[in-house]
């Protein structure tokens, strides 16, 4: 018999069941907030921001599993990495580090990288460092 | 973990005495219904039979059955079969917007053949306004399809009201009853319908086989062209197990229905109440009466469907949601956005279907176990606090 969660990876899974970083962060230093009720998944990314480095993430999500687990997913990524680092992070390599993501399923993983370039953007604004390499 | 299965509306287990009474169509009694001789004949006798019990189940005679594969075959043939065979009369359908996929997609490939199609609207509940249909019907209308039963949300529609009209008109009149056959009393001639869908799987028959009931005189091209099987109406080899579990799953149906209609509306009833008082922000989706005595169907607010069945699903609970995140469109279920619910609500919709084997225990389970997978989704939602 198939396994009722071959759907997703064990990492997924674990993700989902435990998810790393959930919450609003006081103050942030970026928001990100994406995705929309028509398609069943809203983000909101959170980041704090030192020195040019990212100390601290959290989320906030409206979504399915997936979404759930890309989140979670991300903002571990996301933790201690440079801004410049951080832009790097592609859809790709969040699914990747999940073990994959069904095909149907990697919109979400795109969420999750919006949502990160968003929180981003949001504190490039902010700082008024935007800078030529985020449009 | 004991799992708990609450998705019977999905499908249900084959009766073992269904699965008993196919076994032997499969080895010594495998012949082919068209042959002559004494294994072919055996094979038919046993297909008129189950045609025969089929048939009682919905108060109809045998002739007017036709087997198929399944529901969505059914609707398919009778909505097709009609437009073809009526194409010279008149171009016009009317349905509704909380119709099956089998019947929507249906309908719109023929929209795309120069039919046309009014799709009904709802009210708050599911229900189709009678009047909405007569003023819907115009000269070129030919066939009126209206669902028995919803399969998300158990509500049932008020079809002989609509018959009435149909009938006035002279005009067609299929129903889906794939929800309803087997579990709620359904009387082709109470109902008044021209044809009728049924699927043997919903009923604790085995997948792969459903029927259509064809009032004679009904005018319909056949479904499939080949042998003679079928009074010509649907050509290929009979699936001769399959369609004798149907019998027995049909007869079982009829000895076992009314009481174990009363046994699921007592569970059914229970579920509602205490969903709705353990968790806030809930509401019941469908009509909280008119619907079949085994659909719970609930919208939790500021929750996504597929993860909170996936949370239940770790907890042994097997359930069901309109939301549609794994579907390619994204959209949520289009009956409970016709019903009015928000893209929020429908995606957080959850459906509990109860049967044959749901007890007070299984109940008792999900309304401990879904209030803490709510308040952990709901701890991590960005909904919750712009509503607060």
């Amino acid at each position: 018999m198939r396994n009722v969660w071959s759907l997703y990876s064990d990492k997924v899974m674990e993700h989902f069941k435990n998810p790393r970083n959930v919450g609003e962060i006081e103050n942030p230093d970026g928001i990100g907030h994406v995705g929309n009720p028509v398609c069943g998944d809203i983000m909101e990314l959170y980041i704090k921001v030192n020195d040019s480095t990212i100390v601290d993430a959290k989320f906030k999500t409206f979504g399915c599993g997936a979404a759930i687990a890309t989140s979670s997913m991300v903002t571990e990524m996301v933790k201690g990495k440079s801004i410049d680092e951080a832009l790097e992070i592609s859809n790709r390599a969040v699914a990747e580090a999940l073990d994959g993501l069904p095909p149907i399923k990697m919109h979400c993983s795109v969420l999750a990288e919006e949502a990160l370039k968003s929180a981003i953007e949001d504190y490039l604004a902010k700082s008024g460092r935007r800078n030529n390499e985020c449009k | 973990m004991k799992r708990i299965y609450l998705d019977y509306a999905a499908t249900t287990p084959t009766h073992p005495e269904v699965v008993k009474a196919m076994l032997p169509y499969f080895t010594e009694a495998f012949g082919n219904p068209s042959s002559i001789h004494s294994y072919g004949q055996e094979a038919k006798g046993a297909i008129e039979e189950a045609r025969v019990k089929v048939a009682s189940l919905i108060s109809a005679r045998g002739e007017e059955i036709v087997f198929t594969s399944g529901g969505t075959e059914a609707d398919n043939f009778a909505i097709k079969g009609v437009a073809f065979a009526n194409e010279s009369r008149g171009n016009h359908i009317i349905t509704s917007s909380v119709e099956h996929h089998a019947v929507i997609e249906t309908c719109k490939f023929l929209e795309k053949r120069g039919f046309r199609v009014t799709y009904l609207p709802v009210d708050e509940y599911g229900l189709v306004d009678f009047n909405d249909v007569r003023k819907a019907i115009t000269d070129k209308t030919i066939l009126i399809s209206v669902m028995r039963a919803n399969n998300e949300m158990g509500t049932i529609e008020p079809i002989a009201e609509i018959d009435k009209i149909a009938k006035e008109a002279g005009v067609y009149f299929h129903t889906d009853a794939v929800q309803a056959v087997g579990h709620i009393p359904v009387d082709v001639d109470d109902l008044g319908v021209d044809l009728l869908s049924m699927s043997a799987h919903k009923l604790y028959g085995p997948k792969g086989v459903g029927a259509l009931y064809i009032r004679k005189g009904t005018k319909l091209t056949s479904f499939m062209h080949g042998g003679e099987q079928e009074r010509r109406r649907r050509a290929s080899t009979e699936n001769v197990p399959g369609i004798v579990g149907f019998g027995k799953a049909a007869e079982l149906a009829r000895q076992e229905m009314s009481e174990e209609a009363e046994r699921l509306t007592c569970l059914r009833d229970r579920l509602v109440k205490g969903l709705l008082e353990r968790i806030d922000h809930t509401r019941l989706n469908g009509h909280p009466i008119m619907r079949l005595p085994n659909n719970v169907n609930i919208s939790v607010d500021f929750v996504e469907g597929e993860s909170m069945l996936l949370n239940l699903d770790l907890e042994g609970i097997c359930a069901s949601t309109g939301s549609a995140c794994s579907s390619s469109s994204l959209e949520p279920s289009h009956m409970l956005l016709a019903m009015g619910l928000s893209h929020e609500q429908a995606h957080g919709s959850l459906r509990f279907s109860l049967g044959k084997w749901t007890t007070e225990e299984d109940i008792e389970r999900v309304l401990d176990v879904l209030p803490s997978v709510v308040a952990k989704l709901r701890a991590m939602s960005p909904l919750l606090k712009s509503q607060r």
